[in-house]
């Protein structure tokens, strides 16, 4: 069974709400030194079956499709093993 | 890269501009390159072709819009007219409200959740900026097929959209319309309104005067959002430096927007501002040239000054950006330490980006260097003006002659019932109660009335109990048969629905939602809608303080229906007297209010039983409105009436079920002398309501009525647990409330 993650981030140009409310916290709290913060989200898929082309072409589509709002959010898909394949979205 | 500025524009005469990818016409380049002398720069190029695109100039519906100016009633009420962010009107005891209809139509269909946020957003800070505090909002919603796939991508994403924005900002949502139609597929309409409450000496304007006044720009970061044409002259124009291409998408966050209202609030308070303006579509080139415009003239504006989300935005971008949250004030000098220090205390970024100046010019400066020098006016309020052909559509006569009064009708009592059970569960007719339970409906706790009320009510006083009423309404199908009619149609019901819950009408905005201008039979529609909305509101004596026109709503050269959609605020002195649709008590009386005639054209019986549309919708008699209006009104006062419910959609039937259903009782309903059961239960004849008057009341009210020559019909009772209408059919409320009310989460839940 292998493991991918597709990581999900807003788009650099939209403006990130909750990624700006953890910049405006951190000097509060002690943290000096952070200019910027985005906040994105990560999925841990486990596949079963053999992790071939077909795969994670499927994987690529239900990120396209459902894990990320492509209007406004880029993806990426890694596989998570030692020689990690990276296919950018 | 180098900067095109205005002495680089002027020394190269012959660069190649991409005024056609930015949506401008020859001519209209031809005439930019007139008014300046020159060929205009990067920045001005695109601060022209936004702010004349049809979003922005009204270029195509200006020469009909100007009927709601030059034909508007004389209104005392009246305190801030047409051509403001949104119109003022006097409610009596120093107070003044605003409200304003908008549309976000286009951003909702490409991005439902923020599309529809941002609409929330953007008309709140209309409200705001005219000074008032935003008090409620609604939202009439117009989709494809409820059983279409993308409806289910659309609907959920608005409807959180809205509730998300407006419940973070404690605004209370009282109302609106769901509509379902073909029509709409791939071109929902998202409309959005904002109430707002101030008192007379707080009213504020759009204008920059008094040279040496500071200009603040103050709220979010601005960013390379909503940047449409933008990115074409980036890329054209400039060898691309900055991120190739931008979206149209911006994303709101309702928490800074909830700083930025009370941080404006409290600056109003201390009278610190001489002008002020929200950013919304154009951003920065609408906010600068309007305010330039609408005062003296002259402004100079640094624009590295901007505070930015993105270190790598071109002065082109900066001035097209429509980041949410942002305002900008005039501020006299002496007062901008104290405003900055407000805006700081509400963790609000406040920016000095420039200021008045005497001249008449609105100059824009990028690190020293000259990008912008135009005569605002030309930009703002001098765009051009089309007088598009319009006609008549050859296919208008062959609709209205498809008669829906021939149709077949139901032939005995059982196939009156099957009927009844069809047209309440049908998705436009059933209750859109999933919709509006996820929007917070009573927070700041001055909700008087919501969904699914007649209109929304809201407490402004509570002390005195001073209230105000708003309704929106809006039937593309009979806008369709016929758009003068239309038009009117929707603000009788409007009106009515006002009138309905006791408050007396005042003001009217409207959200003009059409297809192509281009196309002469939408121009056509348009025009007759303009002038039957425009002409009705003078015999009614509701001026038109503000709206919005969306056009190109069309797929192809399939346009949607003519979709005028008009909102009625009212006024009502105590809210304690207002008038709820729910029958309650066993043993009131039933009167129906107003004519009936055999009037299908258009009707919810026509659609769901046959699937037809054609014919010519119901007559209009705006003076039998101002009556049953009056009588509404005055029955309501002096308690003449427990409920009342207005008809519409649906007729009759409808509205009992509703009232019934939401009351939790029966009804006997008798046939009356001289109709027929059918015309009698799905007729959509205007001027109508059903009410339900105590025993005690039935002859006070009934001379009432006859003293005004207003026609009443007593119809039935209140009694039971179903709904009889006697010698044809009986349906029990649990049978009902399942038809009526699991439709809607069927389809979307």
């Amino acid at each position: 069974m292998a493991r991918v993650v597709v990581d999900v981030m807003l788009k650099p140009e939209i403006l990130d709400p909750q990624g700006q409310a953890v910049q405006r916290a951190l000097p509060r709290l002690g943290f000096e030194g952070i200019s910027d913060v985005r906040q994105g989200k990560r999925f841990e898929l486990e596949v079963d079956g053999p992790l071939d082309e077909a795969a994670l072409a499927r994987i690529h589509e239900m990120a396209e499709t459902f894990l990320a709002n492509t209007v406004i959010e880029d993806f990426v898909v890694k596989v998570e093993e030692a020689e990690a394949v990276k296919v950018e979205s | 890269m180098t900067l095109d500025t205005v002495k680089h524009a002027t020394e190269t005469p012959d660069v190649e501009q991409p005024w056609a990818e930015l949506g401008l016409k020859r001519d209209e380049y031809e005439r930019i390159r007139e008014i300046l002398g020159r060929r205009p720069t990067g920045a001005e190029l695109a601060m022209y072709s936004v702010m004349w695109s049809e979003h922005c100039s009204y270029k195509s519906s200006k020469v009909h819009l100007k009927q709601f100016g030059e034909k508007a009633p004389e209104n005392d009420a009246l305190l801030v007219g047409i051509g403001e962010n949104a119109g003022v009107v006097d409610v009596g005891q120093g107070y003044a409200v605003t409200f304003k209809v908008e549309s976000h139509n286009h951003p909702s269909y490409i991005e439902p959740y923020q599309g529809a946020a941002t609409g929330v957003g953007g008309i709140v800070r209309d409200i705001l900026a005219m000074g008032a505090r935003p008090v409620a909002v609604m939202d009439p919603l117009r989709f494809g097929a409820a059983d279409h796939p993308d409806t289910k991508r659309v609907l959920p994403g608005v409807v959180a959209g809205i509730g998300g924005y407006g419940n973070c900002l404690g605004l209370p949502n009282i109302g609106g319309e769901v509509v379902f139609d073909d029509c709409y597929q791939g071109n929902p309409l998202v409309n959005a309104l904002c109430v707002g409450v101030m008192k007379h000496e707080d009213i504020h304007l759009a204008k920059a005067s008094g040279a040496g006044n500071k200009v603040i720009l103050y709220g979010a970061r601005t960013g390379g959002d909503g940047i449409g044409g933008v990115s074409v002259l980036a890329s054209e124009t400039f060898e691309s430096t900055g991120p190739a291409k931008r979206p149209a998408v911006q994303v709101g966050d309702p928490f800074q927007e909830k700083l930025l209202i009370e941080c404006t609030l409290e600056i109003f308070k201390e009278n610190l501002v001489a002008g002020i303006q929200d950013l919304g579509g154009a951003g920065l080139s609408c906010a600068t040239s309007e305010l330039a415009s609408a005062g003296s003239g002259g402004m100079r504006v640094e624009l590295d000054t901007v505070p930015l989300r993105d270190a790598t935005l071109s002065p082109e971008e900066i001035l097209m950006s429509e980041s949410q949250e942002r305002m900008c004030a005039i501020v006299e000098p002496d007062k901008v330490d104290r405003f900055l220090e407000i805006c700081e205390k509400w963790d609000v970024i406040a920016t000095v980006i420039g200021e008045v100046t005497d001249g008449d010019r609105l100059e824009i400066y990028w690190h020293g260097e000259q990008i912008v020098d135009v005569p605002p006016r030309t930009v703002a309020h001098e765009g051009p003006v089309y007088h598009r052909p319009y006609a008549r559509p050859e296919w208008q006569d062959a609709l209205q002659a498809d008669d829906a009064n021939k149709l077949p009708r139901p032939a005995s009592g059982a196939e009156l019932k099957e009927q009844v059970l069809k047209i309440v569960a049908s998705p436009n007719q059933a209750s859109k109660a999933w919709i509006t339970d996820q929007y917070d409906r009573f927070v700041q706790g001055n909700t008087v009335l919501a969904q699914p009320e007649d209109s929304g009510m809201i407490r402004i006083d509570a002390d005195t109990n001073l209230g105000v009423a708003v309704a929106t309404d809006g039937n593309g199908r009979y806008a369709k048969l016929d758009p003068y009619a239309g038009a009117q149609l929707a603000l009788a019901e409007a009106y009515r629905n006002v009138a309905t819950t006791g408050a007396k009408p005042l003001a009217v905005s409207d959200c003009l939602n059409f297809g192509s201008p281009e196309d002469p039979a939408v121009m056509w529609q348009f025009a007759e809608a303009t002038r039957g909305l425009a002409d009705a509101c003078q015999t009614l004596g509701t001026p038109v303080t503000g709206g919005n026109v969306s056009l190109y709503n069309q797929t192809g050269e399939t346009a949607i229906h003519p979709t005028p959609v008009v909102a009625v605020l009212g006024v009502i002195d105590d809210v304690t007297r207002r008038t709820p649709v729910a029958f309650k008590e066993e043993g009131q009386l039933l009167y129906l209010l107003g004519d009936t005639k055999e009037e299908f054209g258009g009707s919810a019986w026509s659609q769901v039983v046959h699937g037809h549309l054609g014919g010519l919708p119901p007559a209009v008699d705006l003076e039998r409105e101002r009556l049953l209006a009056e009588i509404l009104i005055s029955a309501s006062r002096d308690g003449m009436i427990d409920a009342a419910h207005d008809l519409s959609d649906g007729g009759l039937i409808q509205a009992v079920v509703e009232s019934c259903l939401r009351g939790g009782t029966g009804a006997r309903l008798v046939v009356p002398d001289g109709l027929d059961a059918f015309t009698f239960l799905f007729s959509e004849s205007a001027g109508r309501a059903v009410v339900a008057v105590p025993r005690s009341e039935e002859v006070r009210f009934n001379d009432m009525c006859g003293a005004r020559g207003l026609p009443v019909t007593r119809i039935g009772v209140i009694d039971g647990d179903a709904i009889d209408v006697q010698g044809e059919f009986a349906l029990s409320l649990a049978e009902l409330r399942t038809a009526h009310e699991e439709t809607i989460p069927a389809l979307l839940a």
